[in-house]
């Protein structure tokens, strides 16, 4: 299973599922991380976390742990 | 009836400028009961009755953050007459998000697609048409910050307030549907037809406050959930997540027919400016620039000329207009330091001997002069005819170089002194009321200097970005990465600082910020360490960083302790932000956050500091003197050193348990520099000691040993701040109980600290006290306990919210 987490920066990804449950995980789709979305990694922050990325043509900043629950392809 | 419209829409997507737009100066700006969530309301401009309700700037109406929660509570008790709903443009998709769970609350929405300049500038386009027969509601263009298509926005949504006609809803997929429809006759039937399906649809995501609140029978409930199992299990999903899902894709949906972007993946100016700001290796060094521009110009040149005009000018003797004759004083002044050193010198040895100054022709004697440490650097012999000549030079008085324009205290003296005021009556006016209020306002400019900065930051998007990078330092210690300026600014003052933390989204985060900016030691503070670190330890430089240093560690040890305790560990805390395209704010909104946010300082802070700096005037001008109650002379007689007698044996643990120290630092309580002049007094008896105190450092050493010296520092340090710094604190909390727990906290945590430093330094120089160690050991190992505890991230907002009284 790959998640966000292992994405690289310059990688599009598209959701396969979220896994979590919780504030965490609705606060993530509330942002419009859904199944089957794409999701394009921009950068990492100077300090290694959190990670900035593109989705529905907006930017996002998620922590690692976050997005180890998001699993992608 | 007055008409109530609700504002409502994302973060970033312009609602604030639209409410700025809508109702002009005619706001109400104040805080939703009992947290830190701020609530603004205003009237329409040219609609009397009319009322906008600005909600808090949401993407959701999830039961988890503080925010959604108290935009929901309004939306579903209140049940305003109109929701007027505004979206960026340029940003359809999410914000459309927010758009679907409106519609089903059974509210009249209008929908205000914001930004539309931006939109057609890049060559987008939008079909309003198209999409207001999608929602089943009103949509209009507008821009906020151009003006275009506001009031026509409101006007909409008061005539949609009139037709109560509810808005057609977009339907979920059959299976869910079906539960939903099962839900609706199983338990909300009851409720108004219009509000039905939201609830229902909150049933179907088992979201618990709605739950709680809806109070179903155990079979009802148990047959509801077949249903919802029966959706799970189809759709592979848990129930939460599927009306995410749909609703996203029935904005693609909605989207596919109505929205045409041009420049697909093409970089904007905003984008351009992110790979910079952000980037990996220029981010800091940017972020270190910003914050030393900010820090320069709001603490050390323009921030502390305002903060001494205000206290020494207009709260104190008087100021040069715009500076005209400063300098050519300063010259004078200069040029009198010796024969005004000789003029004192002399007299003072006249009165020793017991002769009037003027006829002492025999009288010889040295005048010093010292450097700001103490050390003399050069003395002058003094016989009668140098003081004769000394005392024919006039010491300058500022009053007579250019423009003068006298403090409000000396206006205020020189008009009770006409009408022959009672002292104490005078004092009353002068030392507590205008002393309490130039507490209050003093501090005013400086803040407004810092608050532009601010909204500018916060306004232009960058101050998310500042999250963005410090976030990896400061969420260990349940802090955001936004945390950071109110720390930098409290080590200027801790008012501003305190102020600043109303940057910060998260609820928790915010009031972890405001318990603990003040640990941090301000430029009050400065004095009592100079005054420590000269009178024990002979100027030693390392004292000073070691308070620093005290103050950053109390901050990272408060923060992983307090996260963990059952106050703040209720409240989850996601950092999933966005972050917004970077944009130039307009002045006007810029000014306006600055007054908003200074005239919230003054109006809930301000009784809060004027009444303490009442009492605390009224404790230390009175007492018992010649056998009889009234003003006294001597401070050593007031109700104040009585109390500082009483209480003094508090601190003997902490090795100073004399009633001059708690006197010094009940005092400390009206501003913190006040600790080296009470000292000035009680160990000297100088009406006025320099800023380290120079003057009573050898009486001081016979008072106090360095350690005990030193805890005393410690806990002046950490202890509750000035009353104006609690006042802040106040207004931030906006809730009695967490300002108590916040002052009650330091002021533990202080006296734990110090008395831990105290007993073990003690212990370790071989005087070692066997109660105070095994306390000071049981104090540590608690911390201790404390910082390793285990700690896991909260799932569910435990806070209640209440919307009505």
């Amino acid at each position: 299973m790959k998640t966000l987490r292992e994405a690289k920066i310059g990688d599009t990804a598209t959701v396969v599922k979220l896994h979590g449950e919780g504030a965490v995980k609705r606060r993530i789709m509330d942002m419009g991380i859904t199944k089957g979305v794409e999701i394009y990694v921009r950068k990492v922050a100077p300090l290694g976390d959190p990670v900035e990325v593109t989705v529905r043509g907006y930017e996002l900043s998620i922590r690692k742990a976050d997005a180890e629950m998001i699993e992608v392809k | 009836m007055d008409i109530r419209i609700a504002l409502a829409g994302n973060p970033n997507s312009g609602k604030t400028t639209l409410f700025n737009a809508l109702t002009g100066s005619n706001q109400f700006v104040g805080n939703w009961p009992g947290v830190t969530v701020e609530k603004k309301e205003g009237k329409l401009k040219k609609h009397s009755d009319v009322i906008i309700m600005d909600l808090p700037g949401i993407y959701s109406l999830s039961p988890y953050t503080l925010e959604e929660v108290v935009a929901r509570n309004y939306l579903i008790n209140e049940r305003p007459d109109a929701i007027l709903n505004i979206i960026d443009g340029t940003n359809l998709e999410r914000n459309l998000y927010l758009t679907t769970q409106l519609t089903e609350l059974g509210i009249p929405v209008v929908v205000a697609v914001n930004m539309m300049d931006v939109v057609q500038k890049n060559g987008d386009k939008i079909n309003i048409g198209e999409l207001s027969r999608q929602l089943g509601c009103k949509v209009v263009e507008i821009s906020a910050l151009k003006g275009t298509g506001v009031m026509e926005a409101a006007e909409e949504a008061v005539r949609a307030a009139h037709e109560t006609k509810t808005v057609p809803q977009h339907s979920f997929s059959g299976v869910v549907e079906h539960a939903i429809a099962h839900i609706e006759e199983a338990a909300v039937h009851t409720m108004p037809l219009e509000q039905q399906r939201w609830y229902a649809i909150k049933i179907f995501e088992r979201d618990e406050k709605v739950l709680e609140q809806m109070k179903l029978a155990p079979s009802v409930l148990q047959h509801i959930e077949e249903d919802i199992k029966a959706a799970e299990v189809e759709l592979d999903d848990d129930a939460e997540s599927i009306i995410t899902n749909e609703r996203y894709l029935y904005i693609a949906s909605i989207i596919k027919g109505c929205y045409r972007k041009k420049n697909v993946g093409k970089l904007s100016t905003s984008d351009k400016i992110d790979k910079v700001v952000t980037n990996r290796w220029l981010a800091l060094p940017i972020f270190a620039v910003v914050m030393i521009i900010v820090y320069y110009v709001s603490v050390s040149t323009v921030g502390s000329w305002a903060t001494d005009w205000a206290n020494d000018g207009v709260f104190g003797d008087g100021w040069h207009l715009f500076g005209i004759g400063s300098s050519e004083y300063e010259e004078a002044a200069e040029e009198y330091t010796v024969p005004g050193a000789v003029v004192e010198a002399f007299e003072a040895a006249a009165e020793e001997a017991g002769v009037e100054p003027g006829e002492a022709e025999t009288l010889t004697t040295t005048a010093y002069l010292y450097d700001d440490d103490g050390n003399v650097e050069e003395e002058i012999p003094v016989d009668f005819a140098a003081y004769e000549e000394a005392a024919a030079i006039e010491e300058p008085d500022p009053a007579e170089y250019g423009v003068w324009v006298p403090g409000i205290p000396v206006l205020v003296e020189s008009g009770l002194e006409a009408i022959n005021c009672a002292d104490w009556l005078q004092g009353l006016i002068l030392d507590g009321i205008i002393g309490g209020v130039g507490a209050v306002l003093g501090f005013v400019p400086q803040m407004l200097v810092l608050f532009i900065f601010l909204a500018f930051l916060e306004s232009c998007g960058y101050m998310a970005r500042i999250a963005f990078v410090m976030d990896r330092i400061f969420r260990r210690f349940g802090l955001s990465g936004k945390s950071f300026i109110p720390m930098l600014i409290g080590t200027g003052c801790g008012i501003p600082g305190v102020m600043a933390s109303r940057t910060i989204e998260n609820e928790r985060d915010r009031r972890m910020t405001i318990m603990t900016t003040t640990f941090i030691p301000c430029g009050a503070k400065l004095p009592i360490i100079a005054l420590i670190a000269g009178a024990l330890f002979g100027g030693a430089w390392w004292v000073a960083p070691s308070a620093y240093f005290i103050g950053i560690a109390a901050i990272v040890i408060s923060g992983i302790m307090l996260k963990k305790t059952k106050m703040f560990a209720g409240d989850p805390a996601p950092f999933v932000m966005e972050l917004p395209a970077y944009h130039l704010p307009t002045v006007g909104n810029v000014l306006r956050s600055m007054w908003e946010r200074a005239w919230s300082f003054i109006k809930k802070a301000g009784t809060v500091i004027l009444l303490s700096a009442i009492l605390l005037w009224f404790l230390q001008g009175f007492g018992v003197e010649n056998g009889s109650f009234g003003m006294v002379e001597d401070l050593n007689n007031s109700i104040l050193a009585v109390i500082g007698n009483g209480i003094a044996w508090i601190f003997s643990p902490l090795g100073w348990g004399n009633w001059q120290s708690a006197v010094a630092t009940i005092t400390g309580l009206i501003a913190k520099e006040n600790v080296v002049g009470t000292f000035g007094v009680l160990f000297g008896g100088f009406d006025e000691v320099a800023e380290n105190g120079w003057q009573i450092w050898a009486n001081m050493r016979a008072s106090f040993t360095p350690l005990a010296a030193y805890s005393f520092l410690i806990f002046n340090l950490l202890c509750a701040p000035c009353f104006a710094a609690i006042g802040a604190i106040k207004r931030e909390m906006n809730n009695a109980k967490w300002t108590w727990f916040a002052i009650g906290y330091q002021c533990v945590f202080a006296y734990a600290i110090a008395l831990v430093v105290y007993q073990l330094g003690m212990l370790f120089t071989g005087n070692g006290n066997v109660v105070g160690s095994i306390v000071a050991f049981a104090i540590v190992a608690f911390l201790l306990f404390m910082l390793f505890r285990p700690y896991k991230e909260s799932n569910k907002l435990e806070q209640s919210v209440k919307i009505s009284a």
